[in-house]
C-alpha cells in the first residue's frame, strides 16, 4: 500500500529540515500507529502525504501502490485514495457542509471516471454515515466546521472519511479531543472501515484509541526518523515507560 | 468664489455640458444646472470626495475627441432591444422614464414630477459645494418619480425601478414609506454602451417603525459610465438594508448616504463588487447617526480579476447620538496581480458613549482553506470558485432576505464569476 524510503522534507519558505529520513512500509490492510514525543514531526509527515505544498521534500520518495506520489496534487492523491483526517480540521466560513461533501464525494468520483451521484443517494449515504457516527443532521446545515466543538470536528472527520471511502486513511490525533463515548464511537467506525485492501496510519500519543483500534504494527518517530517499530505491544511498553529508554537506545 | 472660475477646462469638461446641451435645454432650472456643470467642471483628485475617482481625468478618457462628436451628432443613443424580465417573479415594473404607467399595487401610489435634483445641497462633506452626481443628474434633466408607499402597508412583491434602459439615461426618484410599512425595491442599473455617463438619483425616505429593502443590481455593459446616488433617512426604530451589488461598467461610483432620523433606527448594509480588467468601481458611502440608540452594519466583500475598486466610507456620529453601535468592513480578494483596490473608512466621533470600528483587509485565497478542500479531492479550479463564492454570498446571507431574491442575487454572482474564470 504504502512505502515511505528515506524521506527527507523541510519547510518550503524557511528551509528548516523537519523529516530526517523516514522509512516506514504499511501492508494492504495494515493498521500501523504512529506514536512520538511532541513535535517530532507526526503531522508534518502526514501533511506531506496529502500533498501540503508548505513542505518539500529533499529526499526519498513515497509510493503509494508502487508508485511515487510527490508529483501529484492533493486532490488527485484524494481520488487515489488517500485521506487525511486533521489534527485541527479547519473551519470554513460561507462553505455549506452538504454543498462541501457533494461537491468532495463528485469530484472523486469523476477523476475515477465513475457517475455522480444523484441527490437522493447522496442524502441517503450522508444520513446513514451521520447516523452511525451520531451526529446530528443539524450540525451538518451549518458551513463547514464552523462553530463545531473540538469533537464535533473530530467525528465530521471520519464522517468524511467514511463518505469518500479511502484506501490509505491518514489519522493525525483523531482521539484527541474526543470523550469517552464519541471515542468508542469514532473507533467503532473505524473499525467498521477495516478491510484488506485498506489501511490505516493512526497517529496518537494515547494507548487508550490503540485499546478500541488495534494495531498491527507501532512506530515511534523521534526528530524526524522512526527509531523503533514493533506491534501493539510497543504502545503498551511506551505508556509504562515513557519515550526515555527507546530514545536512550536508539542515541 | 472666485477660485472655480479659476479652474481650467478641460476636453471632458466641455464635452459633458455639450451632451447635457444636446439632450435638450428647457426651462431655467435645467438651464442653470448646465450652468453650474459648465462653472465647476467635472471634480478630479483634489477633491477629497473624489480622490480615488478623478472623474475629470477617468472621463476625458471616455469623452475626448472623436467618440464624443459621434455621441453629440448621434444624439439619440441606440436602444438596445432586449426585454429585461424582473429579477423577481411578480415584481412591479416601474419605467422611470414613465412613472405613469405603471400599475401601482394597492397602498401605492405612482406619479411623475417635474423636479430636478437638489445639487447646491452636498450630501458629501468632502465634496464641493455643489453635489456632482446630482449635478450631472440635473443638467441632463432627470426628472423625479414619485413613489409613496401608505403606512401599515406590506408589499408582497418587490417595486423594482428602471431608469430607460438600453441607452444612457437619466433617472430619479422620490421614495417615501409610511410608518410601520414594509417594502422592497429593486433598482436594475443596465444597458448603455456610450461614452457618455448615465446616472440615477434616488431619495428614499423611510417612516417610523417601518422596514425597507432597497437592491442595487449594477450589470451595466462593458463600456458604460454611470453615477449612482441613493439618499436615505432612516425613522425611529426603522430598519434600513440595503444590497448592493456591482457586476458591470467600466466607470462606475455608486453613493449611498444614509442619516437616521429618529431613535432606534437600525442601518444593515452589504454589498458585492466584482471587477474585471480595465474597471472602475468606486462605493462611496457616509453614514450620519444623528439620534441615540441606533444602529449600522455595513460590509463590502470585493473580488477582483482585475481592474481599480474604491471604497470610501464614512461614519458620523454626532454628540447626542449615544449608544450607536457602528461597524464597517471592506474585505478584498485579489484573484490577479492586476487588480487594485483603494479602501479608505473613516469615523468621525462626538458621543462619548459609542462602540464603532471598521477594518479592511486585502489578500488572496486563504491557502489552508484551499488545501482542506483539495485534500477532499476538489480539484484547484473548483475549490477556489467554492472560496471565492463563499466569500462573496455571506453578504446575501447575511441580510436574511426572501429566499426568491436571495437566489436572484447568489444567481448574478455566480454567472459573473463562471463566466470570469
Ligand atoms: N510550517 C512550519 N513552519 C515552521 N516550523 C514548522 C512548520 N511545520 C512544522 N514545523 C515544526 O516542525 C516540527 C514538527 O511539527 P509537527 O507538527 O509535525 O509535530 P507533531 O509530531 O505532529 O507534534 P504534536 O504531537 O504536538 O502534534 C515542530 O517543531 C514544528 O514547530
Ligand atoms: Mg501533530
Amino acid at each position: 500500500m504504502l512505502e515511505i524510503k528515506n524521506l527527507h522534507a523541510r519547510v518550503a519558505d524557511e528551509g528548516t529540515e523537519i523529516l530526517k529520513g523516514v522509512d516506514l512500509t504499511v501492508k494492504d490492510g495494515e493498521v500501523a500507529a504512529i506514536m512520538g514525543p511532541n513535535g517530532s514531526g507526526k503531522s508534518t509527515l502526514s501533511y506531506i502525504l496529502a500533498g501540503r505544498d508548505d513542505y518539500e521534500v529533499t529526499e526519498g520518495d513515497i509510493l503509494y501502490n508502487g508508485e511515487s506520489i510527490l508529483e501529484m496534487d492533493p486532490a488527485e492523491r484524494a481520488a487515489s485514495g488517500v485521506f487525511l483526517a486533521f489534527q485541527y480540521p479547519l473551519e470554513i466560513p460561507g462553505v455549506a457542509t452538504m454543498t462541501f461533501l457533494k461537491t468532495a464525494m463528485n469530484a472523486q468520483r469523476k477523476a475515477r471516471g465513475e457517475a455522480e451521484l444523484m441527490t437522493p443517494d447522496f442524502m441517503r449515504r450522508v444520513k446513514a454515515a451521520a447516523a452511525e457516527l451520531k451526529i446530528d443532521a443539524e450540525m451538518l446545515k451549518r458551513p463547514l466546521n464552523v462553530g463545531f466543538s473540538g469533537g464535533e470536528k473530530k467525528r465530521a472527520e471520519i464522517l468524511q472519511m467514511a463518505l469518500l471511502e479511502p484506501k490509505l486513511c491518514v489519522m493525525d490525533e483523531t482521539d484527541s479531543g474526543l470523550d469517552i463515548d464519541a471515542l468508542k464511537i469514532v473507533a467503532d467506525g473505524v473499525n467498521a472501515l477495516r478491510s484488506e485492501t485498506r489501511s490505516f496510519l493512526v497517529i496518537t500519543h494515547y494507548q487508550r484509541l490503540l485499546d478500541y483500534i488495534v494495531p498491527d504494527t507501532v512506530h515511534v518517530l523521534y526528530k524526524g526518523r522512526i527509531i523503533k517499530s514493533g506491534d501493539k505491544d510497543l504502545a503498551l511498553q511506551l505508556e509504562n515507560e515513557g519515550y526515555g529508554q527507546i530514545i536512550g537506545e536508539a542515541a | 468664489m472666485s477660485v472655480t472660475e479659476l479652474r481650467p477646462r478641460t476636453p471632458a469638461d466641455t464635452a459633458l455640458v455639450s451632451l447635457a446641451e444636446a439632450a435638450g435645454s428647457g426651462e431655467d432650472a435645467r438651464r442653470a444646472a448646465i450652468e453650474a456643470l459648465r462653472r465647476e467642471g467635472l471634480p478630479h483628485r483634489r477633491i477629497e470626495a473624489w480622490h480615488y475617482t478623478d472623474l475629470r481625468n477617468l472621463m476625458g478618457r471616455r469623452l475626448g475627441g472623436n467618440q464624443l462628436i459621434e455621441a453629440v451628432a448621434a444624439r439619440e443613443f441606440p436602444q438596445t432591444g432586449t426585454v429585461l424580465a424582473p429579477l423577481v417573479a411578480g415584481s412591479t415594473v416601474v419605467d422611470l422614464d414613465a412613472p405613469e404607467r405603471a400599475s401601482a399595487p394597492q397602498g401605492v401610489t405612482i406619479a411623475a414630477t417635474d423636479d430636478l435634483a437638489d445639487w447646491h445641497e452636498s450630501p458629501n462633506h468632502l465634496d464641493r459645494p455643489v453635489d456632482t452626481v446630482r449635478l450631472v443628474s440635473a443638467a441632463f434633466g432627470a426628472r423625479a418619480a414619485t413613489i409613496t408607499v401608505a403606512g401599515k402597508a406590506e408589499l408582497a412583491a418587490p417595486i423594482e425601478l428602471r431608469g430607460g434602459i438600453g441607452a444612457p439615461s437619466h433617472s430619479a426618484v422620490r421614495v417615501s414609506v409610511g410608518d410601520g410599512a414594509t417594502a422592497t425595491f429593486v433598482e436594475r442599473v443596465e444597458g448603455g454602451g456610450s461614452p457618455a455617463p448615465s446616472s440615477a438619483v434616488s431619495h428614499l425616505s423611510i417612516g417610523d417603525g417601518a422596514e425597507v429593502l432597497w437592491v442595487i443590481d449594477q450589470a451595466k455593459d462593458e463600456g458604460a459610465a454611470h453615477l449612482g446616488q441613493l439618499n436615505v433617512s432612516v425613522g425611529a426604530n426603522a430598519t434600513f438594508k440595503l444590497f448592493l451589488l456591482n457586476a458591470g461598467g467600466q466607470l462606475v461610483r455608486q453613493e449611498v448616504h444614509a442619516v437616521t432620523a429618529g431613535e432606534g433606527s437600525e442601518i444593515i448594509m452589504r454589498g458585492v463588487n466584482l471587477l474585471e480588467k480595465d474597471q472602475h468601481v468606486d462605493v462611496t458611502t457616509t453614514l450620519r447617526h444623528t439620534h441615540p440608540n441606533t444602529t449600522a452594519t455595513e460590509t463590502f466583500r470585493n473580488v477582483l480579476m482585475g481592474g481599480h475598486g474604491v471604497f470610501q466610507g464614512m461614519i458620523k456620529v454626532s454628540r447626542e447620538a449615544q449608544k450607536t453601535d457602528a461597524k464597517m468592513a471592506c474585505n478584498t480578494l485579489l484573484l490577479s496581480e492586476d487588480g487594485d483596490f483603494s479602501a479608505k473608512p473613516e469615523l468621525e466621533i462626538f458621543a462619548d458613549d459609542v462602540q464603532c470600528g471598521h477594518g479592511a483587509t486585502a489578500g488572496e485565497i486563504n491557502q489552508d482553506h484551499l488545501f482542506y478542500l483539495m485534500s477532499r479531492g476538489i480539484p484547484a479550479p473548483q475549490a477556489k470558485a467554492l472560496l471565492v463564492k463563499a466569500f462573496v454570498d455571506e453578504m446575501v446571507e447575511e441580510l436574511e432576505i426572501d429566499a426568491a431574491l436571495g437566489e436572484a442575487l447568489t444567481g448574478k454572482i455566480d454567472a459573473w464569476l463562471e463566466q470570469s474564470h
